[in-house]
């Protein structure tokens, strides 16, 4: 299919910059609020802390409006607020179970550990750094197909990284961290980057090939034996992530990541029936074979088996927290192991009820379905299929993290994009954004005339207006 | 490709609706599930901080939570505490609830389904969740006076009002502070805990209503309602009461308490053997009665049952199951396996003040919001009609004749008759008796009925007796309640 037959409704070409910079002043607003309603149900006082906290976020804000208004003005106007919104909630939120396992630990008579928000207001500043990176030096996404193996062997290397002995850690079971210089990275989000980088670049050139009619078979146009290869390696890679770093998650999101990518390169839905049918075999033989996979499996199934359980104790938090949450800074977030990490979906739901958690899958869903938009109105296939990639692994990521803590399917360590403490998962979910506004930028960009503009052109001509 | 993109799309916004579906199901529909499951901290610590209501004794409090400057915003205090442990129960961080704390515990912090809209009204208002207050229909005098008499002794009283069934004391001792308990000091609370439950005289324990006792003399009201009621007796009918009676199927005899016959007859009436408590005329008027007939009427008065719900763990009273010939002659004068709560014996008494009717025990008189609307208030219930009128007047009679001329006579109150009955129940050579009295007053427009039980009142085995004991106890429970 060629882009020319696109059903693609022709976009008024708006930049839409003020939209963005209203929306990031309610962002801010909304973050703020929060964390001063914090500090008044816990300490009974506006936090001293607020002006930093403001400060900081604003500034972080403006600095990356300000990078679209420069280098991508036609970019779209809703992610970048939604991402701030997301992680000026996460550490408001830090900070509150900080503040609650400071009264813990005051009430047991033990020196509370130093606080997280700052660690992650800092790796914030880290993933601003990094989006200004991408949106500064990548001025054009499809420079990137350039790299599309040394993308995928990129990709690759920091998948194996945690197996590297001396270097990668067991943490609650799952080998998915790296210890460097006495932090830990979570190699695997940028896994992520390069791999949709990696799978998008391959596809814009094998999906001819792999659209071949195969076989029809009940409706359905199976490929060619011969082509199965590249999903048969995908497979066995993603397997070898279940078995060898013990993480179901990550090893879905591949997986699926892929499976997406070659149905929409090829839209055969064959491949799709393939695909699920190899990982329902492989999820299944691991589940059997695997201790590891079999116990997340069994806690899925009944929770409350497990004294302290992270997941029996998320569950009652989020029952505590019933339809309108207990109030920020009013439930007992700080109850939940790995509150502020794994959980810290369980405790939003706690404290801002099911209302709230509800408005963050919705602002979830709002960046997906952005990022889909963006691959819809692109010109270009590596672009569609890079933006479709970034799009489907928040998507993929959200839910299997999500439905872990929710209990709808078995929890995985997967980083909750924006919210969880952690750094590399935050700085990582930067440069995606990075990545989707680079390519929006591109699409929503009015048709320019046949002859090619350089992008320096293009920026003048917008100084301009 | 565009429309393989789409399809994606909609696939995504499936998997969130899904996310969203789930936590609709357990936040929504689960959740109360989930917030009552024991090991739920949570609940606990918020309800720990809950501006929880009074309980009150008329107008005065028993329990209350005051403002505190620690984390859980409130600490619970109860005044007279050892005195109304029974009743109130604790509240306790480690240890969970008990007594009344645990029953009302809804209506108490202001979850109960009844206070929803007082609770809606909060929320909007942004006002913390605030608890009902609980009445109880315990008389404070009573109480006191049912405690003090406990003094240096292990046992328990029970008061009810005969025509209601409202609890008018409940005491026991030895009994225990629930302020220690409901300590915000963990490590405190830890270590009370340890003490109290390695305490071999189990200050815990509620012995008015659950723990039985073989009620000894006091059941003989059962076998005389039954025999009276059986239409073959009258008050005045001639029993068989020798010193010994000899028992079928064995070789050891049913002795009275001092060896001797009936008040110098071997053939007394059948108010003669109550008034000295002769326990070869009951075994007689058992055996020729059956077990069954007792079981029947001991069943009428509450045996077998847990009539009162509003203390977790009552215990019910028995009658044994099958008992063969010497051993109903036994059962008929409280002895062999007949177990009895305090609660049960002062129901017997309060059935025969009330004309036979025995009326449900209860101990909440009303639930009001915090601000003072009345929520339910507890209406009289009859539980079963024991007896005729005619036999509760006969019985009545016999047991002013207890207290008048027989072995009642300590628990005489001056200017008015009082109907009661004793029982010193023998165990075991090992430990004392236990000493009875059961009775309410006055007998002509019964007010108060009253059962006290004495396990242990470290003095020589020979001195125990339910007259001597504990009539005097019952006495001063029953003028506490007829002098206001």
């Amino acid at each position: 299919m060629s882009i020319a037959s696109t059903s693609v409704i022709q976009i008024i070409p708006r930049t839409r910059r003020g939209v963005e910079l209203l929306l990031l002043v309610i962002a801010i607003a909304v973050s703020v609020g929060a964390y001063v309603n914090i500090g008044i149900t816990v300490q009974n006082a506006v936090p001293a802390s607020t002006g930093y906290y403001a400060a900081g976020i604003t500034l972080l804000a403006l600095i990356a409006h300000f990078a679209l208004r420069y280098r991508a003005p036609y970019a779209d106007p809703v992610l970048l607020p939604c991402a701030v919104l997301l992680n000026g909630l996460g550490v408001a939120m830090i900070h509150r179970i900080d503040l609650g396992l400071a009264l813990v630990a005051e009430a047991n008579g033990r020196t509370p550990k130093s606080p997280a928000a700052p660690q992650q207001i800092t790796w914030t500043a880290v993933g601003i750094v990094l989006f200004l990176v991408v949106i500064l030096v990548i001025r054009d996404h499809r420079r990137l197909q350039a790299f599309t193996y040394t993308a995928g062997l990129a990709g690759l290397l920091l998948l194996i990284l945690p197996l590297i002995p001396g270097l990668g850690v067991n943490l609650n079971g799952a080998r998915i961290w790296i210890r460097l210089a006495g932090m830990s990275f979570q190699p695997g989000e940028f896994a992520k980057i390069c791999l949709v980088v990696f799978f998008a670049g391959y596809l814009v050139v094998k999906r001819d090939v792999l659209t071949l009619a195969g076989h029809r078979f009940l409706g359905l146009d199976l490929p060619r034996a011969r082509d199965l290869g590249p999903i048969l390696i995908a497979w066995v890679a993603s397997l070898g992530v279940l078995v060898f770093e013990s993480d179901l998650g990550s090893s879905l999101l591949f997986f699926g990541l892929f499976l997406f990518l070659l149905y929409v390169a090829t839209e055969r839905a064959g491949w799709l029936i393939i695909g699920g049918l190899l990982f329902a075999g492989g999820a299944y033989f691991a589940y059997v074979t695997f201790g590891h996979v079999h116990r997340r499996v069994t806690d899925w199934l009944n929770p409350w088996a497990i004294d302290g359980g992270q997941v029996k104790l998320g569950l009652m938090g989020q029952a505590f927290g019933g339809v309108l949450g207990r109030g920020l800074g009013q439930g007992h977030p700080e109850a939940t192991l790995y509150a502020q990490s794994d959980m810290i979906i369980s405790s939003f739901a706690e404290e801002l009820g099911l209302t709230g958690l509800i408005a963050i899958i919705l602002i979830y869903t709002l960046i997906v379905e952005r990022g889909l938009r963006t691959a819809l109105g692109c010109r270009d296939i590596f672009g569609k299929l890079m933006a479709t990639g970034l799009a489907m692994s928040f998507a993929l990521q959200v839910f299997v993290i999500v439905g872990g803590v929710t209990g709808l399917i078995p929890l995985t360590g997967l980083a909750t994009p924006f919210m969880a403490l952690g750094g590399t998962s935050l700085v990582a979910n930067w440069a995606i954004i990075a990545l989707l506004l680079r390519i929006s930028d591109q699409a929503r960009r009015p048709q320019t005339p046949a002859a090619p503009v350089s992008d320096e052109t293009i920026a003048m001509a917008v100084q301009k207006q | 490709m565009n429309s393989a993109i789409r399809r994606l799309a909609v696939a995504a916004i499936i998997l969130m609706l899904a996310l969203m579906a789930n936590s609709t199901y357990l936040q929504a529909f689960r959740a109360g599930e989930i917030n009552g499951r024991n090991d739920n901290n949570r609940v606990r610590d918020s309800q720990f901080s809950v501006n929880r209501g009074p309980i009150l004794i008329g107008s005065t409090p028993i329990a209350q939570s005051k403002p505190s400057n620690d984390r859980f915003k409130y600490q619970r205090t109860y005044a007279s505490g050892p005195t109304f442990a029974p009743v109130t129960g604790f509240y306790s961080y480690l240890f969970g609830r008990s007594g009344i704390e645990l029953t009302m515990n809804s209506e108490l912090n202001g979850s109960d389904p009844s206070m929803a809209f007082r609770r809606i009204i909060d929320v909007i208002s942004n006002r913390p969740q605030q608890g009902g207050s609980v009445t109880l229909t315990v008389n404070g005098a009573a109480q006191q006076a049912a405690y003090s008499g406990l003094a240096g002794k292990t046992g328990a009283v029970v008061a009810i009002e005969p025509k209601t069934g409202r609890i008018l004391a409940m005491a026991t001792r030895p009994s225990y502070d629930p302020n220690v308990l409901a300590s915000h000091d963990l490590q405190k609370i830890a270590a009370a805990w340890k003490n109290l439950s390695a305490d071999k005289d189990k200050p815990l324990s509620n012995r008015a209503v659950q723990e039985t006792y073989p009620p000894g003399s006091t059941f003989k009201l059962v076998t005389a309602a039954a025999a009276l009621s059986s239409g073959k007796f009258t008050p005045e009918t001639k029993v068989s009461s020798p010193a010994e009676l000899p028992l079928p199927q064995t070789t050891v005899p049913l002795v009275n308490e001092d060896n001797r016959n009936c008040g110098g007859s071997n053939n007394a009436t059948l108010t003669i053997a109550l008034r000295y408590s002769c326990n070869t005329a009951f075994g007689s008027v058992g055996l020729q009665l059956g077990p069954d007939a007792l079981r029947e009427q001991a069943a009428k008065f509450g045996f077998g049952e847990r009539p009162l719900t509003e203390i977790p763990g009552v215990a019910a009273s028995q009658f044994p199951g099958d008992p063969n010939q010497p051993q109903t002659a036994q059962s008929a004068i409280g002895q062999f396996d007949v177990r009895a709560t305090p609660l049960q014996m002062a129901m017997v008494a309060a059935g025969i003040a009330n004309k036979g009717e025995v009326m449900k025990p209860y101990l909440v008189q009303s639930v009001k919001t915090p601000d003072l609307k009345t929520v339910s208030e507890t209406k009289p219930e009859a539980l079963h009609q024991a007896v005729s009128p005619e036999v509760a007047a006969q019985l009545t009679a016999m047991m002013v004749d207890v207290v008048n001329n027989g072995t009642g006579k300590p628990g005489r109150i001056d200017g008015m008759q009082v109907a009661g009955k004793t029982g010193t129940a023998q165990t075991s050579k090992e430990r004392p008796p236990f000493a009875w009295f059961t009775a309410f007053a006055p007998a002509d427009d019964p007010k108060v009925a009253v059962a006290v039980l004495i396990e242990d009142a470290n003095i020589p085995r020979s001195d125990i007796a339910g007259g001597t004991l504990a009539a005097p106890i019952a006495k001063k429970v029953m003028e506490a309640v007829i002098g206001q």
